[in-house]
């Protein structure tokens, strides 16, 4: 994509996110929006994992657990700032990555998928079962608002602008993240890693600390959603079905294409607030919508459009030469 | 005398039962072109996956420059000057001609995940650099008009010139080309043979396995046989040529001699 186009399209994705609150002017909808933004955040943060590097993770949702639980702990326990209790959340699922991610990692196949479904798995025992601290299945309440500038986010409104400013963030980061050195040692080690190691990329490190970002992106996102619902508990959104979620959201959105991720976030939780009209059907009918986007979009929504519209464009100037 | 830029000895190789590299020394002086021969099978890829890394030995050691550089990983012989191409080419398939080269200029940059993320002034200065260092490799191998075309595209000649590029990338003191000329027409083997010995002129030593006899006697200052595992030969070019225990090699193989 050449300059100019990233240029146009972050206009119009700032624009749009600018707008949609007045334009939806519905709290139960920007709320929502709130959730498709946390989903997003997450959701980019495994797109880096995934859809660049190559490795699956299937427990995506207890680096949230983490975020969410160490926030909601540190303030309603100790009465510590959300923000350094988020800066900590985010340092303790680093660090519990960093410790899954060293032995895992090492080895090629799907040893990370295994080990991170384990520590889904685990994460999830220990919120249910220590409950002196984290509330046990009941969870925990009264999670307090962020504040920005001394102005409490307390409504919707003004906690959707921070949400997206945050997903703003994650996508230029992330973006500038590969198209850089680093990036090319994550896309090349995908496709070959002996060829990307005998170029002098360090696969074993550089995958541990793709993995210690996109951890930390889920922590970020589970904190977030602590201080928008004010409420935890173990399991939504914190379990393995939301990691499953999440791995959803990237692949429907499209492996490797960064905004794929913010329209996977969106397709997922929107179709489930829809479908939840059909009751226990709605995982059937999310189950054919999937099959029939993956059939006939196999890069996803986002892959597949852009390579519509290159084809449509290499036809667009075939049809010029002659 | 300075040490050699490769030095291996009694390198050995043992995959289950199969002995595939016994007993192997040889040293790669700076600054020519040394060729690998030997029927198929004779342990030559072999002997490049052990020296890149790849593999590890069974045992034996290889040294670099001097440097124990057996038992490391590919990424820190990498680093120490060795650069190879594969036999079945490997580039990445997801990235355009000059990102390929701009990965086997990963160890001359610096900027990690946090300098890359936030595009720091010097981040965006080395990758600056770094784009134009590659364009320029590209020229040398004649890709200088293809660079943002996908690396899959090319032509299968290409291919072969671009995996060349990317290892240069690196600034290698060692470059292994494993079967460079299979493939190619005779008119694309002479043009490599010389970018080769043009390659060889700026200072890169040259270490290359090939099955085609007249390019290899044509670039090679010096020749090493393997067969079934083992050196069975070593010299000029000529004296190889001439070499029976080589010829039976080669005719109790294949009709594949050297004339």
């Amino acid at each position: 994509m050449s300059p100019r186009w990233r240029v146009v399209l972050w206009l119009a994705f700032g624009a749009l996110v600018a707008a949609l609150p007045p334009i939806i002017a519905n709290d139960y909808y920007i709320g929502v929006a709130v959730f498709v933004g946390i989903g997003a955040i997450a959701a980019i943060g495994l797109n880096l994992l995934m859809g660049y590097a190559g490795q699956v993770s299937l427990g995506h949702a207890a680096f949230m657990a983490i975020g969410g639980f160490t926030s909601a702990i540190l303030t309603t326990r100790t009465g510590v700032s959300p923000w350094i209790a988020m800066a900590c959340a985010l340092l303790l699922a680093s660090a519990v990555a960093t410790l899954v991610g060293i032995p895992t990692l090492k080895l090629r196949g799907h040893y990370l998928a295994m080990a991170t479904l384990g520590v889904g798995m685990i994460v999830t025992i220990i919120l249910t079962q220590w409950d002196d601290f984290t509330g046990g299945t009941s969870g925990l309440t009264d999670i307090p608002y962020l504040s920005l500038a001394g102005v409490p986010l307390d409504n919707d409104v003004k906690y959707f602008y921070l949400v997206w400013a945050l997903v703003a963030l994650a996508l230029l980061l992330s973006s500038n993240l590969i198209r850089s050195r680093v990036g090319r040692a994550l896309r090349a080690l995908h496709t070959g890693e002996v060829a990307a190691a005998t170029c002098g990329v360090d696969i074993a490190r550089t995958k541990l600390r793709v993995f210690v970002l996109s951890a930390a992106l889920a922590a970020l996102a589970g904190s977030l959603y602590a201080h928008h619902v004010h409420f935890v508990n173990p399991h939504n959104p914190f379990d393995f079905s939301f990691s499953i979620q999440l791995v959803v959201m990237v692949v429907l959105g499209g492996l490797a294409t960064l905004p794929g991720s913010v329209v996977g976030a969106a397709t997922v939780i929107l179709l489930g607030e829809y479908l939840r009209s059909l009751g226990d059907f709605d995982v059937l009918a999310f189950g054919v919508i999937l099959a029939l986007v993956l059939i006939f979009l196999p890069r996803g929504i986002v892959g597949g459009a852009a390579s519509l519209l290159q084809a449509r464009r290499a036809a667009g100037g075939a049809a010029q030469e002659s | 005398m300075a040490a050699p830029v490769l030095e291996a000895n009694r390198l050995q190789k043992v995959f289950g039962g199969l002995v595939a590299v016994h007993d192997v020394s040889f040293r790669v002086p700076e600054g020519g072109v040394k060729a690998m021969i030997g029927p198929n099978g004779a342990g030559k890829t072999t002997v490049f996956n052990l020296l890149s890394g790849v593999y590890p030995v069974t045992s034996g050691t290889f040294l670099m420059g001097g440097r124990r550089a057996d038992g490391r990983p590919p990424h820190v012989v990498a680093h120490m000057g060795l650069a190879r191409t594969f036999q079945n080419v490997r580039l990445f398939g997801n990235m355009s001609v000059v990102e390929n080269v701009m990965v086997g200029w990963h160890r001359r940059g610096r900027a990690g995940f946090l300098a890359a993320a936030l595009r720091l002034p010097r981040a965006r200065r080395e990758e600056a650099a770094a784009r134009e260092a590659c364009l320029e490799h590209l020229a040398r191998v004649g890709l200088e008009g293809w660079a943002d075309e996908d690396a899959l595209s090319l032509p299968f000649g290409r291919q072969r010139l671009l995996e060349i590029a990317r290892a240069l990338a690196s600034r290698p003191r060692l470059l292994l080309l494993d079967e460079p000329a299979a493939g190619l027409s005779t008119r694309e083997k002479a043009d490599l043979a010389r970018l080769v010995r043009a390659i060889c002129d700026d200072g890169v030593t040259i270490l290359l396995v090939d099955h085609d006899m007249e390019f290899v006697m044509d670039i090679s200052d010096e020749v090493m046989v393997l067969d079934h595992g083992e050196k069975i030969a070593e010299g000029p070019p000529r004296q190889v040529q001439k070499d029976e225990r080589v010829i039976a090699a080669y005719l109790g193989e294949e009709a594949d001699a050297p004339d």
